[in-house]
């Protein structure tokens, strides 16, 4: 058997670590000596578990997709995240985190976002705590996730726009490490998938991993058994596929499927999916799977969706795949928007356009007819209503 | 013998480091940029290998080490520039960049690349001490290189006795906790963590980075240690000197160590 724990200096195998500059290393330092005790403390773990059920308004359902199951001949589940408050998956690790940066006595809180759904949920955080909130989110995802930017605005967090590089989610990540380094008492920096260095890959999945803590139970009861036989999960950094999968990683009845953005063809030259066009290196403070040129610059990804446009995915992930224990799948623009469509028309949900990705990847996949799946509905697509707009008016609708 | 070694044991005090990114402002100013900074006396060179995400520096570096992308600077070409440099100068030369950069390289090509370029010494501010003693250590001190470490008013005593230990060149004291590119005066606060480093008394050499900006800086950071770093400020002086680099770089140091009157 595999084993999914990370090691003392936060690796999971060789991927992992802590690769900052030393002006970080005391806010790192700070959070690794104390955030396994803490998240342990039963008063802690009251205040975490009590806002997720009266907050965020766990459980989530999970729901049996009639339509969806006939129409793939397979018995198809979908973990409601997008049913969360705020609309996603974000707000269970953003919960854990303000709780964290409370006991730390921070006063100030700063985020990155790419769709602006963690930005979202980290406002919505910093407005229940009554702390100063900061996102910082590229100039090119301001415009085409608006509806998020005027809700950060509206829950009184201040928007701030990365302008360097593509000026998308990689970019704002580095910004927002600039900020910590320039403010490193006051300051915690609410990282929102599980990369950047050790302990954020292993404390993200930790409070993420209510997911597939719920999952189980849920399955036990519908189904008496509390596994599935594979987990479909779309991956940026790769949070709600970390909790999706956690209390699974070691049960290797259950499949792992890692969904990736593909954008506009794997080898189009824009695209986002990392584990087929990267290679072992390190970004945003970890040793993972990233793109880059030959000579170790980090490529500027693309895809349609925001939380997928990223150029690396999480050390948890990149270990998962490069030990075969998690398999990539990638899925086109195109296809991830028909796929929104299709679910949208088939359940009545319209899911975010990263989620669509896990959804479009179901028609990759083969089953046999007692399958178990569950796919990881890790958002709503309000956000994503202009993109889903421009698709309906244009010639590329099927029929 | 290691040109830094030599330069710290030939001179204790007013150690001028100049950084420049390499291929900026033009992908071929670096050989002319360390030409004049060696003849308008700079003591030593600290040469920016420009990486797409600089996690420690400021936007002044970044906007050059994208610029220098832009007009084709890679890893071969820089070693082949410092290559030139050296049938000119012998001033140490220390290479700054990020570690993926090296890993992408492939390590021991990486070193064995500076050896032949006559590189002295490596910072990679995003190495970690334990990933270093582990990954790179023994290779770079096969090819005579001294890395050093950044410490800052953050890090404790007991890690900058571990950091000092650890590093062979001379210690990056970052004047405050901030990325480059800064320009504010030496404050109380930064004078109460440069006295808590000198009580440390430690062997190795110290030079003051970050936030050094001109002559007054300069002075002052010398006041406390063996000399100090001037990144940013030079790089903004080089912005738009496409046909003059060498003027410019001239006019710059100049003005850092013969300060006028006025």
């Amino acid at each position: 058997m595999i084993t999914t724990q990370i090691d003392e200096r936060g690796y999971y195998g060789r991927f992992g670590g802590a690769y900052i500059p030393e002006m970080l290393h005391a806010n790192v330092e700070e959070l690794r000596g104390n955030y396994v005790q803490m998240m342990g403390d039963p008063e802690f773990r009251r205040e975490f578990d009590l806002l997720l059920k009266d907050y965020v308004g766990r459980p989530s359902p999970l729901y049996y997709a009639d339509r969806l199951s006939k129409h793939y001949g397979a018995r198809i589940y979908l973990k409601r995240e997008d049913l969360n408050h705020t609309g996603a998956h974000k707000i269970n690790n953003t919960i854990g985190q303000i709780l964290l940066a409370e006991r730390l006595g921070k006063k100030r809180i700063i985020a990155e976002t790419g769709a602006g759904q963690h930005g979202v949920a980290t406002a919505t955080v910093c407005a229940l705590k009554g702390l100063q909130c900061i996102v910082y989110m590229g100039e090119v995802d301001i415009e085409r996730q608006a509806p998020n930017v005027a809700r950060m605005r509206m829950l009184g967090a201040e928007v701030r726009p990365a302008r360097s590089g593509s000026r998308t989610l990689k970019d704002a990540t580095n910004e927002a490490i600039r900020d910590w380094i320039n403010n490193p008492e006051d300051t915690h920096y609410i990282i929102g998938s599980v990369v950047g260095p050790h302990p954020y890959p292993d404390m993200v999945a930790r409070f993420q991993s209510i997911i597939s803590e719920e999952t189980k139970w849920q399955l036990q009861e519908k189904l008496g058994r509390d596994y599935p036989d594979a987990i479909v999960a779309c991956v940026g950094g790769g949070s709600n596929a970390a909790g999706a999968y956690y209390h699974y990683l070691n049960d290797e009845r259950v499949r792992l499927i890692a969904v990736e953005a593909a954008g506009l063809g794997v080898d189009s030259g824009e695209s986002a999916a990392t584990s087929q066009l990267g290679s072992e290196g390190i970004i945003h403070g970890s040793r993972t799977l990233l793109m880059q040129t030959a000579d170790g610059q980090i490529v500027e990804p693309y895809s349609i969706s925001a939380g997928l446009d990223y150029p690396g995915i999480g050390p948890l992930h990149a270990f998962l795949i490069d030990s075969a224990r998690a398999e990539a799948i990638s899925v086109t623009d195109d296809d991830a928007l028909a796929a929104a469509l299709f679910v949208a028309r088939q359940e009545g949900i319209i899911p975010a356009l990263e989620t669509a990705h896990a959804f479009a990847a179901l028609d990759q996949m083969k089953y046999g007819p007692e399958d178990v799946i569950v796919v990881c509905l890790s958002g709503r697509g309000d956000k994503d209503l202009a993109a889903f707009s421009a698709y309906l008016d244009s010639d590329a609708l099927p029929q | 013998m290691n040109r830094l070694s030599a330069l710290f044991d030939r001179k204790e005090r007013d150690i001028l480091n100049v950084y420049f990114t390499a291929g900026y402002p033009a992908l071929d100013s670096t050989v002319p940029i360390i030409r004049n900074l060696a003849e308008a006396g700079a003591d030593l060179i600290e040469v920016g290998m420009p990486y797409s995400d600089p996690m420690a520096d400021g936007e002044t570096i970044q906007q050059s080490s994208m610029r220098a992308l832009q007009n084709g600077l890679t890893l071969d070409v820089l070693f082949r520039q410092l290559r030139e440099a050296r049938t000119h100068t012998e001033i140490p030369l220390v290479l700054m960049g990020y570690f993926n950069q090296v890993m992408q390289y492939g390590a021991e090509r990486f070193v064995m690349a500076c050896r032949e370029a006559g590189v002295d010494g490596l910072i990679l501010p995003d190495l970690p001490a334990y990933e270093y003693a582990r990954d790179f250590r023994e290779l770079a001190e096969s090819a005579g290189l001294e890395v050093s470490f950044l410490i800052t008013p953050m890090t404790t005593d007991d890690r900058i006795r571990e950091i000092a230990a650890s590093s062979s060149g001379f210690l990056y004291v970052v004047s405050s906790s901030s990325i480059t590119g800064g320009s504010s005066e030496i404050t109380d606060r930064q004078r109460a963590y440069f006295d808590r480093i000198a009580a440390l008394d430690l062997p190795n050499p110290k030079l003051i980075g970050f936030g050094i900006s001109d002559a007054a800086t300069f002075r002052t950071a010398c006041e406390y240690f063996n000399g100090a770093i001037i990144g940013s400020a030079f790089i903004r002086a080089l912005a738009g000197q496409e046909e003059r680099v060498g003027e410019a770089t001239q006019e710059f140091v100049r003005d850092i160590l013969e300060p006028s009157l006025t």
